[in-house]
């Protein structure tokens, strides 16, 4: 039974361009590995957190929308705890409705982009 | 004085009574989905302290108000909206 998730990893403000993008490389390996599909990625870039996490205030967030069987959570979020970079963590499982926003948003902003364009 | 006093107790209950029936903005809306990822729409929902209204205030049904608390928490803890502040907004 495949769901359908989104997660977002904060990672450490300390790492370089070519080592955040190591680490998202890294996690997007491991889901595409074992058996989910990633429907769509999102890259926040360096953002101000609202409130200091292990004493710094900055950090990388990084979206990642897969589809995947529930195992596959459960290792995924192992894999964040032992991994020193990532600071904080949040996956959640989207509703049908919650498929339909993203998909509405990510057309809108395709929408947009080419009006910029 | 008596007539006088008639047509103002008469004049003052009307703007008192006149009052905004509250709706519930994601029924009216047709909004299925509360995304924690959009601090400013979830900063309709909470005081200037950051902490979550009560539906008496905002007006939302039950339904709804589960989910606003829920997209509220997931958004704190990813760091986008903050524990506890003062001045927010």
């Amino acid at each position: 039974m495949l769901n359908h998730y989104e997660t977002v990893f904060i990672a450490t403000p300390v790492l370089s361009e070519a080592q955040m993008k190591e680490a998202v490389v890294k996690f997007r390996g491991f889901i595409t590995e074992n058996g989910g599909e990633i429907v769509h990625e999102e890259n926040w870039g360096l953002r101000k957190l609202a409130y200091p996490i292990q004493k710094k205030t900055t950090g990388f967030y990084h979206l990642m929308e897969f589809k995947a069987a529930g195992e596959l959570v459960d290792k995924l979020e192992t894999q964040y705890r032992r991994d020193e970079r990532i600071i904080r963590f949040l996956t959640v499982r989207l509703d049908k409705y919650a498929v339909e926003y993203a998909n509405k948003k990510r057309s809108n902003k395709v929408e947009t982009k080419k009006m910029e364009d | 004085m008596s007539t006088n006093q008639s047509e103002i107790r008469y004049l003052t209950p009307p703007t008192v009574e006149i009052k905004k029936k509250k709706y519930c903005r994601f029924k009216k809306n047709k909004i299925k989905y509360i995304d924690y990822k959009d601090p400013e729409f979830l900063k309709k929902f909470l005081n200037e302290q950051g902490k979550i209204l009560p539906r008496r205030i905002t007006g939302t049904s039950l339904k709804y108000q589960r989910k606003v608390a829920t997209a509220v928490k997931r958004a704190r803890h990813i760091a986008i909206l903050p524990f506890v502040t003062d001045l927010l907004k």
